[in-house]
């Protein structure tokens, strides 16, 4: 296996499709590079993988330099070595599933080709589809030869783009498994790209949400979906319930902020630096939405109760999303609960009702200047 | 039946095919996967013999290469070279002339193939002679064999580029289709029918097997994804 080592990139490009983005992905994590579609991310893994050339910026692993326009360093795509499964994997067609991993084999002495390809083969479970030609193979089958392929190299890094939008839901959930369980072994910069939060929730040690090319923010999946850095992130992140407040007070020894909302005073337990009287943005993800703690007097603290009226109910499923109107106010709540409790708690549209907002999950959104 | 044209003219159009090929295979790659300034002007140049009157590219082939011309002379005097009225003056006719015929079908198949694979066999450590060799055209021969069909079947029809270029000298320049006109002017409708109906056959042949072959294309690479 090739030395471990850290994949460090910055790019930036104006022409075309506009790329901002400097990360890093060390050797042994899995990155997800999450954002809308036609947002730049295959173009981004398409520069990392030296397939396109960025306009500015550097792209090393290791000491090795891939890419940098001050020196008019531009390595190709065949020396750098990389493992890349493209979105509709890059089969190539004319060759069987062990052909296609043996082509990616010129750089071993030819009688170790072979063994080589049917130990990959073995290991992504198709040992027995050796002799098929892609057209031949099922969706999750061309995946695993794609991703066996692009292991065989023993590559520096594993490029994904994409890599469960062309198979069905049954073979997504068991590829999740599958990659989940290899890349513990892997010990190189994983990065993957993709436009389902979920993906990325699920296999990624961290990840960066990029939109129209710009980086928006890079951390640890769960602390990117529970403290989004600005209103964008939490957009994009699929966060419904963004509101305007003031400011009111900040009390440091209990590291809460008091917010005012409309005539109601709710709390955060956060510390951002913002002024007292400031407008601020705030957000609340949907497991900060309590509705059975009301009934059962487990309130996280009394003072985060909104009374709202519901305006709609939509059952989807084993759940139920809820529109409502925060009383005394225009702003809109949205939530989606379980099933069970929407019935055990009779909840009708036109029904006014409480809820309990928790101020662990209560989110200052970063302002951006105009 | 004049046996000896017929002869000229598979020699003439195996030359051409040859010639062609290889040179369309690298302009058709660069064609269909590169943008570059000036693109639109070259293939619009590659499309003019299909609308130009063969005659008039004869003509142009005729004052340029005649041996009053500078080009001619120069020709002339340093390799000893005499394009016209001369065989290899038919090749190079043919080969202007077919240039679209043999670049369009490869062109559009390099352009079917998916960039997936063409980026998948980069980053396989492939150097671009190898994805040409052992990707690209065990993907792209059915519009390889279109190319040649057409440019080989075209070159059997040639007359006005072949007349100005060439001229109509027994052995040397007088191809299949002077030698039909040459009987028909003679009255000889036997041996004029007899050599019509061979590139009638031959005509009919390449058109269902190009036919045939464009969509084997379309579904193989239909397939791949």
């Amino acid at each position: 296996m090739a030395k471990a080592t850290d994949l460090h990139v910055r790019i930036h490009q104006t022409k075309g499709i506009r790329i901002e983005a400097a990360f890093s992905c060390r050797a042994g994590e899995f990155l997800a590079v999450v954002g809308p579609s036609g947002g730049g991310k295959t173009t981004l893994l398409r520069m990392i993988a030296g397939l396109a050339k960025p306009e500015s910026g550097e792209i090393r692993c290791g000491n090795d330099v891939w890419f940098d326009d001050k020196k008019h360093l531009n390595v190709s795509p065949q020396a750098r070595h990389i493992g890349f499964v493209p979105q509709h994997f890059g089969l190539f067609p004319k060759l069987s599933a062990l052909g296609n991993i043996i082509a990616a084999l010129d750089h071993l002495p030819k009688a170790e080709r072979m063994p080589r390809a049917l130990a990959m083969l073995e290991k992504v479970n198709l040992h027995g589809l050796t002799d098929r030609l892609p057209s031949e193979l099922s969706g999750g089958q061309k995946q695993r030869v794609a991703l066996a392929r692009a292991l065989a190299r023993e590559p520096r890094a594993l490029l994904l783009d994409e890599p469960f939008s062309a198979v069905d839901r049954e073979t997504r959930e068991r590829l999740y498994l599958e990659l989940a369980r290899l890349k513990s072994e892997l010990n190189i910069p994983v990065i993957m790209v993709t436009h389902d939060l979920n993906e990325a929730l699920l296999l990624a040690d961290s990840m960066l949400l990029i939109s129209q090319g710009q980086m928006l923010q890079h951390g640890a999946p769960q602390q990117v979906f529970a403290r989004p850095r600005t209103e964008a992130v939490a957009r994009q992140m699929g966060l419904r319930n963004i509101f305007d407040a003031h400011v009111v007070a900040q009390d440091e020894q209990k590291g809460v902020t008091w917010l005012k909302f409309g005539e109601k005073l709710i709390a955060s337990d956060s510390l951002p630096e913002v002024a007292i009287g400031q407008r601020v943005r705030w957000v609340i993800p949907n497991q900060g939405i309590r509705f059975n703690s009301i009934a059962s007097g487990r309130l996280c603290r009394s003072f985060n109760i909104l009374n709202i009226r519901i305006d709609n109910l939509l059952t989807l499923g084993e759940s139920v999303r809820l529109e409502a109107t925060v009383l005394g106010g225009k702003e809109r709540l949205n939530a989606e609960i379980p099933l069970h409790l929407a019935r055990k708690l009779a909840l009708c549209p036109g029904m006014e009702t409480e809820v309990a907002l928790k101020s662990e999950e209560l989110h200052l959104l970063e302002m951006i200047k105009a | 039946m004049d046996w000896q044209a017929l002869w000229l003219s598979g020699k003439l159009a195996l030359v051409t095919v040859l010639i062609l090929l290889p040179l369309s295979i690298l302009a058709a790659r660069l064609l269909a996967y590169r943008q570059f300034r000036g693109k639109s002007l070259i293939e619009a140049l590659i499309m003019v013999p299909l609308v130009l009157p063969p005659t008039v590219v004869g003509y142009y082939l005729l004052v340029s290469f005649g041996s009053q011309s500078v080009l001619g002379v120069w020709l002339r005097d340093t390799f000893g070279i005499e394009l016209v009225f001369h065989f290899s003056g038919l090749v190079l006719a043919s080969v202007l002339v077919n240039i679209p015929f043999a670049i369009q079908p490869i062109q559009r198949a390099f352009e079917a193939i998916p960039m997936d694979v063409r980026d998948a066999a980069a980053c396989c450590g492939m150097s671009r002679f190898k994805i040409l060799t052992r990707i690209e055209l065990p993907m792209i021969w059915p519009g390889l064999v279109t190319a040649l069909v057409l440019t080989f079947s075209h070159v059997l029809g040639e007359f006005g580029v072949v007349l100005m270029m060439g001229g109509n000298i027994s052995g040397e320049t007088k191809t299949i289709s002077i030698a039909i006109y040459d009987s028909v002017q003679a009255f000889d409708f036997d041996s004029a029918g007899a050599m019509s109906l061979i590139l009638l056959l031959f005509a009919i042949s390449a058109l269902a097997l190009t036919t045939s072959l464009s969509r084997r294309m379309g579904g193989s690479h239909g397939q791949s994804h």
